[in-house]
């Protein structure tokens, strides 16, 4: 992959203030340190395996399969890890890189809560000091998840500036990383963010990828048609992504969130409807005004209600190696209680984008062929919202 | 001769930073007019933006009223052509990268060019990335001014020995906002730009009240005041002008030497 300055074609870099400049350098410095380092691989591999319970699975979805009648439908399912969903991959990779690096606190922004519980169950796990960042609106909407960061002994602070979301969050977090470096290491939580991290995290969850890889061959004997994963930063998709990326006749589809519709304000279709602009210390697309002013953006999932995009992604899409589509509020919803019924998961609202889309591809596909959809997380956090969707009150 | 370089020749300067349209772009026009009287050397013009992340609560919520009040960044260009009628004082901008990116560099600096801005600060884009636009800037005589933070130790030399307009010395960790006290040790950073260069160097962030400016007046060229001046605008809005000009009085009082 093109990495020289950390730049993945025109994207990514290192749109930082100055003070966060040597920290930075500091962390790929160490970084490719560790990542060599055998005794971190087999501490990491351990977590990996008896912490957070992996490989996880890959599922054969079939009464799914049968209700669409084409190609095959895989799960890679994320969302039996440890914490319930992918997020922990990278939490325990940056975690422990951070202790290696003697720092004894960290902090995190969350949208939906699922990487802010992932970083502070890691915290507690080697007792590390944790404080996460999540907008207000956010801890209202995931009132289960602050809870559980609480319950972690982490420090959840509700950010009150700009919109509120998700990319407030990080803009708190950045700030609060750039008042204490000294001690402090920001587990950015998606790959986005200045170089290093997009690098680091897709490392750190390309796990997800190498285990599906494997798994198909070893089940189907051939490679998928299409991997599909959903999109905010871009995460999961990335990690499902990343080992496929060299196999051309995968398809790789990432599914962002459209909201109330593309055609709407109110969405986070960063590839659809963004421009490329510099923000969050990358060169990416981004949901933006004419002015280069951020937009506010809108989707039912916090995880995904992000106004940009990871830059490997861009680079992806641009170069023609990855397409994106985008799904609804609506879609995901209904495919949400879909996957319920037919398969008994509930998954993420978040996956559910993805799983929207794998019911509109299966049936274009034959039926020798295969899909794998990640299922990044489990739905639990997200039952209270989706009966209010729905217009029944429950009380969390 | 670069201009900012004129505002440091008549011994320290003071630079004062205002958002612009906040309140409104009419009032920034006539704060800015008020501080040149009051003494300010150098004006530093804040172009909003939705996500300022190096700025501290005080300047984020000056860019959410100017944003609101529908400021753009055709609105301030317009604005500066009306003022240039009234007064030649140096004036850089302070912004981030994106609204100048997405409004194209070329666009932007000849805009730059037509209302005499003499350098801009973006907090964003550090040594590493001045590749960006500084030979746009430079090419339509705008200095990309570089900052220097406490953590910058052996950048310090890199970063100075490549400065143009002035070297802008981040006093603090984290964030802008009014500070009681600056523990950085300031004068060992002073002295590592001085070594390698002789472009002016001034401090910022934090510094709110005479006595500080006076001290760091004693180790820089120059003092670089925001958020004190913003809070002044919050509180009396419409009406700052005399405020402004007797805070800027005071602080260019106290570093006169």
């Amino acid at each position: 992959m093109p990495e020289s300055n950390g730049r993945f074609g025109q994207f990514g870099g290192q749109y930082v203030p100055e003070t966060l400049m040597n920290e930075l350098i500091n962390l790929e410095k160490q970084y490719e340190h560790y990542r060599r380092d055998k005794e971190f691989e087999q501490e990491l591999d351990q977590l990996m395996r008896e912490y957070a319970g992996r490989p996880s699975g890959l599922y054969f979805a079939k009464r799914m399969t049968e209700d669409l009648g084409g190609a095959k439908i895989y799960f890679k399912r994320e969302d039996l890890n440890h914490t319930g969903s992918h997020k922990i991959n990278n939490c325990l990779g940056q975690v422990l890189l951070a202790k290696k690096m003697g720092k004894t606190r960290v902090i995190a922004e969350t949208g939906a809560g699922q990487h802010g519980v992932a970083t502070a169950t890691v915290a507690a796990l080697l007792g590390m000091e944790c404080e996460v960042f999540m907008g207000k609106k956010d801890t209202e909407r995931q009132a289960l998840n602050v809870y559980r960061m609480e319950l972690l002994g982490a420090k959840v602070h509700a950010v009150e500036s700009g919109t509120q979301v998700l990319k407030d969050a990080v803009n708190e977090a950045m700030r609060e990383w750039s008042n204490r470096v000294i001690d402090t290491h920001y587990v950015l939580g998606s790959v986005m963010g200045p170089h290093p991290f997009p690098t680091i995290v897709r490392d750190f969850q390309s796990v997800i990828s190498r285990e599906a890889r494997e798994q198909i061959l070893e089940k189907e004997g051939r490679l998928p048609s299409a991997v599909i994963a959903c999109v905010g930063g871009g995460s999961n998709a990335m990690g499902m992504f990343y080992n496929f990326i060299p196999d051309k006749e995968v398809r790789l589809i990432g599914c962002e969130a459209a909201g109330r519709g593309i055609d709407t304000p109110e969405h986070a279709a960063t590839m659809a409807k963004g421009s490329i602009g510099v923000f969050h210390g990358m060169k990416s697309y981004f949901c933006q005004n004419e002015y280069g002013q951020i937009d506010e953006v809108y989707s039912i999932s916090a995880g995904l209600d992000y106004p940009g995009i990871g830059p490997e992604h861009a680079y992806l899409r641009d170069s023609g190696r990855a397409e994106y589509v985008s799904v609804t509020d609506d879609e995901a919803v209904e495919s949400f209680e879909y996957l319920a019924r037919t398969e008994g998961i509930i998954c993420a609202i978040e996956s559910a984008h993805a799983v929207y889309h794998a019911r509109r591809l299966a049936p274009k596909l034959k039926k020798d062929e295969s899909i794998i959809v990640c299922l990044s997380g489990r739905g639990d956090k997200d039952v209270a919202a989706i009966a209010r969707y729905r217009g029944k009150d429950i009380h969390e | 001769m670069s201009k900012i370089k004129d505002a440091f020749k008549n011994g320290k300067a003071f630079i004062p930073f205002i958002t612009a349209g906040d309140p409104s772009l009419d009032k920034t026009k006539e704060f800015i007019l008020t501080m040149e009287k009051a003494g300010a050397d150098l004006i530093e013009v804040g172009i909003p933006f939705s996500d300022p992340i190096a700025e501290g609560v005080v300047i984020q919520e000056a860019d959410i009223r100017a944003l609101s009040a529908g400021t753009t960044t055709d609105k301030i260009f317009d604005m500066l052509r009306s003022l240039r009628r009234e007064t030649d004082i140096p004036i850089v901008f302070m912004t981030y990268l994106n609204p100048v990116f997405h409004y194209g560099y070329e666009r932007f600096f000849s805009l730059c060019e037509e209302v005499n801005i003499s350098g801009i600060i973006i907090p964003d884009m550090p040594y590493e990335e001045k590749g960006e636009c500084e030979k746009e800037a430079l090419a339509h005589s705008v200095e990309v001014v570089s900052m220097i933070a406490p953590t910058s130790e052996e950048r310090i030399k890199s970063i100075a020995s490549e400065a143009r307009g002035f070297i802008y010395v981040v006093s603090s960790m984290g964030v802008t906002g009014i500070r009681t006290q600056i523990k950085t040790d300031l004068k060992s950073i002073l002295a590592s730009i001085k070594e390698v260069t002789d472009v002016p160097a001034a401090i910022g962030f934090g510094i709110h009240n005479p006595e500080q400016a006076r001290e760091m007046s004693r180790i820089a060229d120059g003092v670089i005041v925001g958020s004190a001046i913003i809070k002044i605008i919050e509180k009396y809005g419409e009406e700052a002008a005399p405020y402004i000009a007797d805070y800027v009085q005071s602080m260019k009082e106290a570093i006169r030497q």
